[in-house]
């Protein structure tokens, strides 16, 4: 093949999907490795629920409160709408490749309506459950974790609040839009996050 | 020769003095970041050195001139203020500094975050500082800040107060300016290099970067979860993770804590070893032996940190011994397959010996009593004598925190005519060299022999054991030694920013990038760049076509196209050249 040929389609499918076709800028190389030091930073905190999980008796709050189940219809609903997300912010990066701004845009609404709907859902279910968090080591990991979670989540709506903000001035086409593939990559992180660590381990490990 | 023969222009030139104190704050140029770093890590390691000092005077002698209290603090502070705020960032200047120049890069791949890493780091360390100013003062924990003597559980003699919760914020602050500013060197590296410039054609100071990048990127994150757990421990959850008597377990803080803070060892010597590497290729004139052994090692080194860490839990009880005890050994390979890469550059070459030279050999001196020290610590049997005492605290003042220095002061030598456009007094080098060689083999070397007659760290007083006082007056005279051996240090970089003698482009016939280009470097570091077809370019340029038909130089004799060509897809010029 000649020296400079411009033939990425297809050549990585995987890589084409999240991120494109177009060769991967510095904000995008910049996000992934950023993505790599969170997920360290929730292994982190993961390994320490589950050291402390591996040594305490009755993983439960210490108040005589029971814990919060899976299998309630709350943090199903939550679960299922932060995943969801993941489709319509999958969309809006689709959408602008392509240069339809319009599109994106409306997208990305619908992600920032539902990701604030996950926190407000939160928000309820702190108060509903019947412990705080100096109620022993199960206690504080629900606390801890959920919360993390929880600020990352507000810190990629507000990532995206800001690309929305963008999108509306006239910013992105389809030659530059990072930040609107940055913001998605990043959202996924939140999303999958979720769904394959904290929600099982938060909800279901007894 | 036209890159060489840059024009030697004022690149910034401030109105007046506002303008440019506004302009340095407001900066996002790699190059002035990277001296903000280099001025702030230093100014934070003669406050640490202050620390040394005062704990030095305390144990010359029985009896005691400080209380235990202010001990704590002090050998707590000691601790903090020379990691996190001048080993860690020192080498976050050179990789500031001297990496996108040694690639041929404009600027860092972010250079606004790369300033906003720089703020965070700052605020972190005067948050870290400010704790002299509360009630109840410093942490006192130590810097490994074991719990529970982090918590207030009630039991313990002294408890901490707002102190500890600044100490735990400010390093968080301090991993975070880490974190970004590692993923800015990664990024640097993979997509700002200049044309040519392969992986394998990298100087190896900037492999030393990318790795250490790579460290910081994968173990701050695993600190910064165990310092937010500690900071909830003592705000809110009561004790329920690091408190036995509330349900926690004070194993998991190690754990987590020695995850980053092994890895976070090499976090600083690793810079070290790449600026000797440089220093090396330079001064022997020769190319550094085996460049490609050097880079795996590295990686190797880098890999293994991770799975290291229960090694400063031995005596714990709690962690599978064998397992440990072998992957520690294993790294004294990589390790040594470096050692004797530096020495077999030196063998035969026409070394000479500036400063930088000395200090590198220095380096390689104390790195290999650390090293050696370090796989006595490895086995088990030996680890549990030894455990907490003066001997670990040689060993570990020898390896990242000595032999580290050495190679940053190295550094400071080997870039100080690029940074300010003159040479450093050798005789005042020289002077400081031996001065700080003697003095910190008198402190250290003794605390080794010290720790095998039991001398347990962090007392402030050993009443019943006299005959520990010659030695301990030895390492007090050692500690002095090496002050006076910096104060003559900080009087030489005065000295030569103001009097220095001019240095040009390429004082010292560099073989990397940043020789290419003025000294200083204007702010879009290079009008022009020369060809790159090995790892030592400007020594392509300088002997390229003198070389040409040398059947023992096959760099530039038009097989390799132009800009690197197929270079990279067939075995490299450099390495032939080395074969």
């Amino acid at each position: 093949m000649a020296a400079g040929a411009i033939t990425h389609k297809r050549v990585h499918p995987v890589r084409s999907f999240l991120v494109g076709d177009e060769p991967m800028t510095t904000g995008l190389w910049g996000i992934i490795f950023f993505i790599f030091s969170e997920i360290m930073f929730f292994s982190g905190l993961i390994a320490a629920m589950l050291a402390l999980h591996s040594d305490t008796l009755f993983w439960e709050p210490t108040n005589g409160a029971h814990r919060l189940e899976g299998a309630e219809l709350r943090p199903i609903l939550f679960t299922i709408l932060l995943v969801s997300t993941s489709i319509p912010m999958q969309i809006a990066a689709f959408s602008i490749r392509k240069g339809n701004r319009k599109a994106m845009i409306i997208s990305m609404a619908i992600v920032l309506v539902i990701g604030i709907s996950f926190i407000v859902n939160q928000y309820f279910e702190w108060q509903h459950a019947g412990f705080g968090i100096s109620d022993g080591p199960y206690a504080a990991t629900f606390y801890t974790l959920t919360g993390f979670h929880g600020a990352h989540v507000i810190g990629g709506l507000v990532f995206i609040f800001a690309q929305w903000l963008r999108g509306l001035l006239g910013h992105f086409d389809a030659k530059r839009n990072t930040a609107i593939e940055a913001a998605t990559l990043y959202w996924h992180f939140v999303g999958f996050v979720w769904l394959l660590v904290i929600f099982p381990l938060v909800f279901f490990l007894s | 020769m036209a890159t060489l023969a840059g024009a030697q222009t004022t690149p910034y030139a401030g109105a007046n003095v506002w303008r440019t104190i506004l302009e340095w704050l407001t900066t996002v140029d790699h190059k002035r970041i990277g001296i903000m770093y280099l001025w702030t890590a230093g100014a934070f390691g003669l406050v640490g050195m202050a620390f040394s000092l005062v704990m030095r005077t305390e144990l010359a002698q029985t009896g005691t001139i400080i209380s235990a209290e202010t001990y704590n603090s002090i050998f707590t502070m000691h601790g903090s203020v020379m990691i996190f705020l001048f080993l860690l960032p020192i080498g976050a200047a050179f990789m500031n500094y001297a990496m996108p120049l040694q690639i041929g890069a404009l600027d860092m791949a972010f250079p606004r975050i790369n300033a906003l890493s720089f703020w965070i780091f700052l605020f972190g360390g005067v948050l870290l500082t400010l704790s002299f100013a509360v009630e109840g003062g410093t942490a006192a924990a130590g810097w490994t800040a074991y719990p529970p003597i982090t918590l207030d559980t009630g039991n313990n003699a002294q408890p901490p107060g707002a102190g500890m919760d600044m100490w735990l914020v400010g390093v968080i602050l301090l991993g975070q300016a880490a974190i970004f500013g590692s993923v800015n060197f990664l990024v640097t590296i993979f997509k700002m290099r200049a044309p040519g410039m392969t992986m394998w054609r990298l100087p190896l100071f900037t492999w030393t970067t990318l790795v250490t990048g790579l460290l910081i990127l994968l173990s701050t994150p695993v600190l910064a979860a165990a310092l937010a757990l500690g900071f909830i421990d003592r705000n809110g959850a009561g004790g329920a993770f690091f408190d036995p008597a509330a349900g926690g377990q004070p194993l998991l803080w190690q754990n987590l804590f020695w995850f980053y803070s092994h890895p976070a060892v090499y976090i600083m010597i690793l810079p070290a070893m790449g600026i000797v590497s440089d220093v090396f290729g330079v001064f022997t004139r020769r190319p550094v032996f085996g460049y490609r052994s050097m880079v795996l090692a590295l990686i190797a080194i880098g890999l293994l940190g991770f799975i290291v860490w229960a090694h400063h839990m031995f005596t714990t009880g709690g962690v599978f011994l064998p397992f440990f005890m072998g992957a520690t050994f294993l790294i004294a390979v990589p390790t040594g397959v470096k050692m004797f890469n530096w020495i077999a550059t030196m063998w035969r070459g026409s070394n000479i010996f500036p400063t930088a030279m000395l200090f590198s050999v220095g380096f390689l001196m104390l790195f290999l009593i650390g090293g050696i020290t370090g796989v006595f610590h490895a086995a088990v049997p030996v680890d549990f004598a030894l455990h907490d005492t003066y001997f670990v605290v040689g060993h570990f003042h020898y390896t990242m925190s000595i032999a580290a220095t050495f190679g940053f002061l190295a550094g400071c030598y080997y870039w100080f005519p690029k940074i300010f456009g003159k040479f450093m007094n050798e005789g005042l080098g020289k002077l400081h060299f031996w001065l700080l060689f003697i003095g910190v083999n008198l402190v250290f070397f003794t605390q080794l022999l010290l720790g095998l007659d039991g001398m347990p760290r962090r007392i402030n007083d050993y009443v019943d054991n006299p005959g520990w006082e010659l030695m301990n007056m030895l390492i007090t005279i050692g500690a002095f030694v090496s002050a006076a051996g910096m104060m003559v240090f900080i009087y030489n970089v005065f000295y030569s920013v103001k009097w220095g003698e001019r240095a040009g482009s390429d004082p010292w016939e560099g073989t990397t990038l940043e020789w290419a280009t003025t000294s200083p470097p204007p702010p879009h570091n290079f009008d022009s760049l020369p060809e790159i077809r090995s790892e030592r370019p400007l020594f392509d340029l300088r002997f390229g076509e003198k070389l040409q038909d040398d059947p023992h130089y096959h760099v530039n004799n038009g097989r390799n196209g132009p800009n690197g060509g197929s270079g990279a897809k067939t075995p490299s010029a450099s390495a032939r050249e080395e074969g």
